[in-house]
């Protein structure tokens, strides 16, 4: 009768120890960091492993900080990070694999098309409060922003912001497609997304004159452009270098752009 | 084991009821340690940087921009009291008045209806209150009142719903707990039936209504999912009920996926902060009843 959980225990064990074996063995490389890189990563793997199909390649979220962190620990081989290093994160080797776009995004209804990036700096900073300054309808400014600690907040931050902060009163959401519901219905909001996920039901703002498309990227009109990195210590060798090779190759690249990412130069 | 066989018969019934109620003791005790785990993991992780950067500049400031290490909770502690006591301005004269009606002014079959619908309002998930806050109040409040909709109001309304079943299923048992004789006794002496839900059963049932308070008041301050989707999170003490706010508990499930290092410890430091709000309030509602059981 005593015996019995801890046979139950034990079988178990003995089940489940084989299946953890072949799990461990297949992750060959493990990626982590950015989500606003994960889904392409993922795409990235999956075309990497039907032409390898004896490499394991494992791809997990958590946001840039986690990603440089994991990689600095050595938890995995590449970071992802959708913002630049700093400080104590530069001695890693960074590789630029693909280019995004921020676009700052309004209701298709609003009649405001145009901004500078000034204006969008001052709006951030709560000192822009009512469209009309900006030629639009006599109505209050919704601020929709990302919360701390997110790379698109990151990146915004550093492109237009500077040394701003974005004002307190800025309504704040955890993901890019909540920005993009919330702005989609709301149509005196205003708010930052990857252009990648701009779709019909936003519309972005022309910045400092120039349409936000690949073109005005492309010639470096459009300032709004962050990096795509992949971070590791030390130059990448063994199968993350394998990984990164295809990533940068041109058949990598072109999965890039059908995705609705930059390539690099 | 080997127990000589006379006695084994008594021994085996003393040693099965030894083991069961060890067995129990060890299932009971495992609920208190989880808690104690709780509580010790997040008050070993959270204090560290409240003692680093001072308990004032935590419960005081009042900016929150965790990338230049400034961590002022008291926009959020604010939020968290404003919604809750929204929430309860709209759920207490509700569920209350629903409470009465259930019991005393309705038929049993209407009664019978109606009350499991109720209990039913509480398997909802709080995302699907969220989800309906965001598709219909949002817009609504955006459209009629002005400002963004996401807002006090809109997190206050969703709460208060979302609190009912609680207030009125625990109200409808306290009321209905109230001995006959105290009814007889009013309606005997003239009164209407108002009167007597006024002067008799409310007083009689006082501690059970202030418990439904409490619990619902719990319920409303803990809520973390349907307050992120309507509530705007600004962190901002909110200049109007038309203005976003953000909660405690927002505050750590909005940050928690990205956040590293110093910032996370301020998320656990949040709740500790929650913690603490909790421990004092239930202590005060608490208080409060007990005080007035004692004089009847």
């Amino acid at each position: 009768m005593r015996v019995r959980p801890a046979l139950i225990l034990l079988s178990l064990g003995l089940a489940l120890f084989p299946a953890c074996r072949r799990g461990g063995a297949r992750a060959d490389l493990t990626l982590a960091g950015s989500t606003s890189i994960q889904p392409f990563a993922d795409k990235w793997a999956e075309v990497f492993m039907e032409a390898h199909p004896d490499y394991g390649v494992n791809v997990q979220g958590g946001g840039s900080s986690a990603g440089i962190q994991a990689c600095k620990s050595g938890a995995c081989q590449i970071g992802m990070s959708s913002r630049d290093l700093k400080g104590d994160e530069k001695d890693l080797v960074e590789i630029v694999v693909a280019r995004d776009g921020l676009a700052v995004i309004v209701h298709p209804s609003n009649p405001v098309r145009a901004a500078k990036i000034a204006e969008i700096k001052q709006i951030f900073a709560g000192d822009l409060r009512n469209w009309k300054l900006l030629g639009g309808p006599d109505r209050a400014i919704t601020v929709v922003t990302r919360e701390e600690g997110s790379g698109t907040r990151g990146a915004f931050q550093e492109l237009v912001m500077g040394k701003t902060r974005i004002f307190r009163g800025a309504i704040t959401e955890d993901s890019n497609g909540t920005v993009r519901e919330i702005i989609a219905h709301d149509p005196y909001a205003v708010g930052f997304i990857s252009l990648g996920l701009v779709n019909e039901q936003v519309l972005a703002l022309e910045l400092d004159g120039a349409v936000a498309n690949d073109e005005n990227i492309e010639n470096g009109r459009y300032k709004l452009v962050r990096p795509f990195l992949f971070v590791s210590q030390g130059e990448p060798t063994g199968h993350a270098k394998d990984f990164i090779d295809f990533v940068l190759s041109a058949e990598g690249q072109e999965l890039v752009r059908k995705e609705g990412l930059l390539p690099i130069r | 084991m080997d127990v000589p066989s006379k006695k084994s018969g008594k021994n085996r019934l003393e040693r099965n009821d030894r083991l069961v109620r060890l067995a129990l003791l060890v299932v009971a005790f495992s609920a208190v340690s989880v808690l104690v785990v709780i509580t010790v993991f997040i008050v070993g992780q959270g204090t560290p940087i409240m003692v680093k950067y001072g308990l004032k500049s935590f419960l005081a400031g009042s900016n929150w921009y965790p990338s230049e290490k400034l961590f002022g909770l008291w926009p959020m502690i604010v939020g968290s009291l404003f919604v809750t006591a929204g929430a309860l301005v709209i759920g207490v004269p509700f569920g209350l008045a629903c409470a009465i009606v259930l019991t005393e002014f309705s038929s049993k079959r209407v009664r019978r209806l109606i009350k499991p619908v109720i209990e039913l309002l509480a398997g909802i998930p709080s995302v699907v209150y969220g989800f309906m806050g965001v598709i219909i109040l949002v817009p609504f409040i955006r459209e009629n009142f002005g400002g963004p909709g996401l807002s006090v109001l809109a997190a206050s309304i969703v709460l208060g719903i979302m609190i009912l079943p609680t207030i009125i299923s625990i109200s409808v048992d306290s009321l209905q707990a109230v001995p006959p004789s105290y009814r007889e006794g009013s309606i005997a002496l003239g009164a209407t039936r108002w009167q007597t839900v006024k002067m008799v059963l409310f007083p009689a049932a006082r501690s059970g209504i202030i418990a439904s308070v409490i619990l619902g008041m719990g319920r409303a301050i803990g809520e973390t999912m349907a307050t992120i989707m309507v509530a705007g999170n600004a962190a901002e003490i909110p200049r109007s009920l038309l203005a976003p706010v953000r909660t405690l508990t927002s505050n750590i499930a909005l940050e928690m996926s990205y956040a590293t290092g110093e910032h996370r410890e301020a998320l656990f430091a949040t709740g500790v902060v929650l913690f603490v709000i909790i421990m004092v309030l239930n202590t005060i509602a608490n208080a409060t009843s007990a005080k007035r059981r004692k004089q009847p």
